[in-house]
Order: C-alpha cells, then structure tokens, then sequence
C-alpha cells in the first residue's frame, strides 16, 4: 500500500480536491465540543481535538432517519402503501476519524449484515462512506483501544490512516480504495525514513500512554448464567440513573426504534436510535416488561457488549476503547472496571 | 436488494370476532399483488409484522396453514396503539404485512412421532396454523398420534370454536377442550386448568414431542407435569413473545440473552431456554 507525505500547507488543496468526489464531513468546534459535521466550501477540519464528544457513528446510521414515506389521502390510489424513501447517492468522506470509531463501525457490521438479511441503509451509509483516519499522538486518559484489540494508529477500517507529524501529515493507504486517493495528491511526496521513523516513535509513544487497563480473555469462557447472576451487578447498577448517555455516545450502540409520523395525509416510518437502558425498550403492549428493574437495563448493556456479542460472534468484545462513557457517564460508572469484574468472576 | 422492511400491501378480506369479550378477531389478508404470496411461503410457528401506515407494526404469530392458499391470517389481540387501531379498522381497506419472520416449530423432526399440543388462551394461534397444517391428507400419515390440550377462561374465550367442533369429531385427533369455569349447562368438554388436564389425560412421552404455548401462568404450571410425564426438555418445544420493532435480528430489544427472539426464536426448545436468561 502506498503512503504519501503531505504537507499542512498544502492539505486544504488536496481537500479541495477530494470535495470534487465528495461531500465532505470532518471534525469542526460546536460550543465546547468538537463533533463530525458537514465542511462547508472552504472550511477545513479542526484536528485539535482529543476525541470528538459524538463518535461519527451518526453518519452511517443517522440518530433520526427516514425510511419509507406513504399517503393517507383517500383521493392516492397508492394510499396506505410504503414507498422507499429515495436514496441520496452522494459519496461522502469522513475525515479525521479515530481508529477505534473506525473499528466500532467494522464491530457494528455484523449486526446488519448478516447472512440472512441486509439492513438496506445500514449498508448504503457504510458504503457511501470513505474514511479518512487520524492516529492518536495524545491519547485520553480514558482510552483503551490497546486492551480491546485495538490501537492508537490501528488502520483496520479505515481507507487512509493520517499521522501528524508536525508540519506535515504522513497518509498511509489501508485499502485500494485509500491507495487510489493518495495516487491524486497533489504535492504528495514519498515519505521519507526520517517520517517513516518519526511515525513509528509516535506509535510506539503513544501506544506507551496506553498500559493494559482491562482483561477480556477470560470473558468467552464464563458461564452465562452465573456471570448473569454475578452479585456485582447490584453494586455496578446502584448509581446508575438511566440517561442513556453512555448508549448515546458508544460508537458500538446500534440498538434503533421504528416509529411513524404524520403530517395531514403525508406521512413517514422513521428510525430513531433507541437505548436499552430505558424501561419503554422492552415493555410488552400487555404491560409486563421483562428488563422492568434498572439493573437488568445495566446488566444488558455490559452483558451485551462484554458477553452476548462475544458468544454471538466470536469476534471479541463490542468495545473500541474510545472512552467516551467513561469520561460522560455522570455518576462514574466505567466500563473498565466492571469489565474486569466480568472478566475475573468465579462462579461457585 | 430486497429491503426486509417493506411490507406487502395487503387487503383486509374478512374480519372474525372470535371471543365474547370481543377483544381477539381474526383478520385475514389477501396480497394486492398475487406475485407476493409465493413470496411470503412460510411454516407453522412464524411470525410477521403487520403494518399500519401512520400507526407503526405489530409483530403477530401467523394463524393460517401454509397448506391454506388464496390467504393469510392473523388473531390479534386488542392490547396497545396498533392493535387497537387495527381493531376499528374495516374490511376492504388496505395495509401492510411483512414476513415471514421468525423460525417455526420443528416438524421435520417431528415425523413419525406423536406429538402433544398445550395451549392456553390466545396463545393457541400459531398452533392452529400446526393443526391445519398437521391435518392436510398428505401430511397426516408422516404423524403418529396427535392430541390437543386447549384450554381458555371459559366458553366465549376459546378460540376457532367452529374449527373446534370439527377436530372434536374426527377420529385422527384426539382433542381435550378445557374452560377454567363455566356456567353454561350445555357444556360439554372438560372443566379445569390446563395444567391439571394435561395430567389427567396424561399423553405419553414416549416418542413424543410437546408444542407449549399460553400465558406465562400455565407454562409455569405445564412444565412440571411435562416433566412428571417423561418429556425431556429437549422435546418440549415453545414460542416466546417480546417487544420487537423490526424482526429481523437488529433493533436490539427482544434479545434474551444472545438470541433474538425474533429472529432465532420464537420457537425454542426448553432445554434451550433453561440455558438463557429469563428475560421474556
């Protein structure tokens, strides 16, 4: 795979370029946050951040999205009768991504591929996506990708991986799609050993910031029903409120609610993201609802991502690392800590 | 790409009121284009999502035989938004199915063994579909020994009462009809729970297979006495409800433990749910 060095001054031209074949969304200042937001004619990315405060999970799988549209009218023949939305065809390019919201969107796949059915617009938001990664030279002090199977500078899922190195960033193709896209830039030039080396010393420095934090490998061998009864679940649940935050903010939350809406006789069956730590989730219309009590809405979630995926799919955890329920979670609740409590249990 | 959201339009043929309370009826659908039907081929013991355009989808248990051509149905129960909706709307009117969903109840397995039906109150539908289906000429004979425990609150509750009468008189099916209580005179099936009929009637377990579904209440109470009859939990087939939106394996909220119950179930085997959380 080829690799170009391209300088910052002269990245806004290759942008430029690559706005010609997308529409492009990168990371830009909104209030105290940074998050992924289309880049206006002109406007660069702000690459100041540490990690943004959304993961750009949104722009595969939008928190509100339209899905089919159908009228009421008496007078439509084709009244009551659900028509595909149209399907905007533009391909877009997410710049500045970080490698484990890249890995979280190649964890997510597998929920809406499947062998048996293909989420439709799942798949066509992933795959009008190119990404644009950004390694990691500082990460948070609540990051851990390295115990998740991942890293700092990790290119899996993206199409090129971005260092920074300073006055220049070296672009390393992680696919053909990436390879063809660093073929056009303009004023790209062949990374040099002395790029090449200081790269690899970010790597190495940043992957240093980041001590193994959490155990996973005892997770598949648990037994699920004792690990489900594990008495830790009270004390992990207690502080919890139910905000839903930390399933706002997970790159690897997926979970979605349909809902419709009517205006007059014009009506629409959207999406919306739906959160497991919610009573309404599960209740059924007879009013019994089988996760009524908070802490089986807690358990669930780490169960699901710790545990349930792991067995599903022998893939790992569906967690990246990213850190960001760590640093949100109002009542400190984290997901290294009970992962570990997971991880360690015996059960009698 | 077929997009597993999009219903079928369907037209809404003929409504039953099945129960004297009048809150189950049965719809039956016919497809607005006939190229849809060969598409929706299903088993007995799937599900599908019926869909209202301004109201949303309800994930309801198939009621009609895939041996039954020209149709499908659906017994739905009057509990929440769509139901009810559905409940008011009229024949001739035009809405959504989309299916099958679901897996179904292994009746390939089941061949050449007898098999013992237990069912309580509304949760009889997806077994009419195995009854009809099970009693079709050229399925019959692939069958031993076929007895149906049925039971509801009382007379006006039970369900297909006219579908009833005709198993009750054919010889190739042995059916023992049960009311919680009445005070009709004239009655003249069993009285009692359908835990207690099960034992009293006591079908073997030899060779057999059991097709549970109902309330949570009889389940509960229908599981031992399987057990005390011989059927291990491995032949104790059943079929769960939960919350679902898309029934295709990914909105997340009917996961009982790693399965969903919309996509791996609803039929599942007790032996099977003895490994699982119980979060149904």
């Amino acid at each position: 795979m080829i690799a170009r060095t391209i300088a910052k001054s002269v990245f806004s031209e290759w942008l430029s370029l690559l706005r010609k074949s997308f529409r492009l969304i990168g990371p830009v200042r909104q209030g105290d946050q940074i998050n992924f937001a289309p880049l206006a004619e002109g406007e660069g990315p702000d690459l100041s951040f540490q990690n943004t405060r959304l993961s750009p999970k949104e722009w595969v799988q939008p928190a509100s999205e339209r899905l089919f549209q159908f009228s009421l009218d008496p007078a439509n023949t084709e009244a009551h009768i659900l028509k595909e939305v149209p399907w905007d065809e533009t391909p877009r390019l997410l710049l500045g991504v970080r490698p484990c919201d890249a890995r979280a969107l190649n964890l997510v796949r597998i929920n809406f591929e499947t062998p048996e059915y293909t989420d439709p617009w799942w798949k066509h938001g992933r795959d009008t996506m190119t990404l644009i990664g950004l390694g990691c030279n500082q990460p948070c002090s609540t990051c851990f990708c390295t115990s998740v199977g991942s890293g700092p500078f990790d290119p899996v899922g993206l199409d090129i991986l971005l260092t920074d190195l300073g006055s220049a960033f070296l672009a390393q193709a992680a696919t053909e799609k990436g390879a063809a896209l660093l073929q056009g830039v303009p004023q790209g030039t062949e990374p040099s050993a002395s790029d090449q080396s200081q790269a690899e010393t970010l790597k190495k420095e940043a992957e240093q910031a980041l001590p193994p934090q959490v155990a996973v490998d005892r997770l598949k061998d648990q037994p699920l029903l004792p690990l489900f009864n594990a008495p830790f679940w009270d004390e992990v649940q207690f502080a919890c409120i139910n905000c839903g935050t930390c399933t706002y903010l997970c790159p690897t939350c997926w979970c979605f609610d349909i809902q419709d809406e009517v205006s007059g006789t014009e009506g629409l069956r959207m999406r919306n993201w739906d959160s497991c730590m919610y009573p309404l989730f599960t209740l059924h219309g007879s009013g019994h609802n089988p996760r009524d009590q908070k802490l089986q809405r807690v358990r669930q979630r780490f169960m699901h991502k710790l545990k349930y995926y792991v067995d599903k799919y022998g893939n790992g955890v569906a967690c990246v690392g990213c850190g960001r329920c760590v640093q949100f979670c109002p009542v400190n609740i984290d997901i290294r800590r009970v992962c570990n409590l997971m991880n360690a249990f015996q059960a009698n | 790409m077929i997009n597993p959201y999009l219903p079928y339009p369907v037209r809404i043929d003929q409504i039953i009121t099945e129960t004297e309370d009048r809150n189950l009826k049965t719809f039956k659908f016919v497809f607005l284009n006939p190229e849809d039907e060969p598409r929706f081929a299903y088993h007995p013991g799937q599900f599908a999502e019926l869909s209202i355009a301004g109201k949303g989808e309800i994930p309801i248990g198939i009621a009609s035989s895939p041996t039954e051509q020209g149709f499908i149905k659906f017994t739905v129960n009057k509990v929440g938004l769509v139901s009810s909706f559905l409940h008011n709307m009229n024949e001739g009117e035009i809405m959504g199915v989309r299916g099958p969903l679901g897996n179904w109840y292994p009746l390939e397995e089941m061949e050449g063994k007898n098999i013992v039906i237990v069912a309580g109150g509304f949760a009889f539908t997806t077994l009419r579909s195995t009854i009809i289906y099970l009693l079709e000429p050229k399925n019959r004979s692939r069958f031993n020994d076929i007895t149906v425990v049925y039971g509801a609150r009382s007379p006006g509750m039970l369900l297909y009462k006219d579908e009833l009468a005709a198993w009750e008189a054919r010889d190739d099916i042995k059916m023992h009809i049960t009311v919680d209580g009445t005070d009709d005179p004239d009655w003249k099936y069993n009285v009692g729970f359908v835990p207690a009929i099960t034992e009293k009637k006591a079908p073997g377990a030899k060779d057999a297979y059991a097709l549970v579904c109902g309330p949570p209440i009889m389940i509960k109470f229908t599981q031992p006495v399987l057990e005390k009859l011989g059927f291990p939990a491995e032949r104790i087939i059943m079929s769960l409800e939960n919350r679902m939106k898309c029934g295709i394996g990914m909105c997340g909220r009917c996961s009982v433990g790693q399965e969903f119950v919309c996509k791996d179930g609803p039929v599942f085997t007790l032996a099977k749910l003895n490994s699982l959380p119980k979060e149904y």
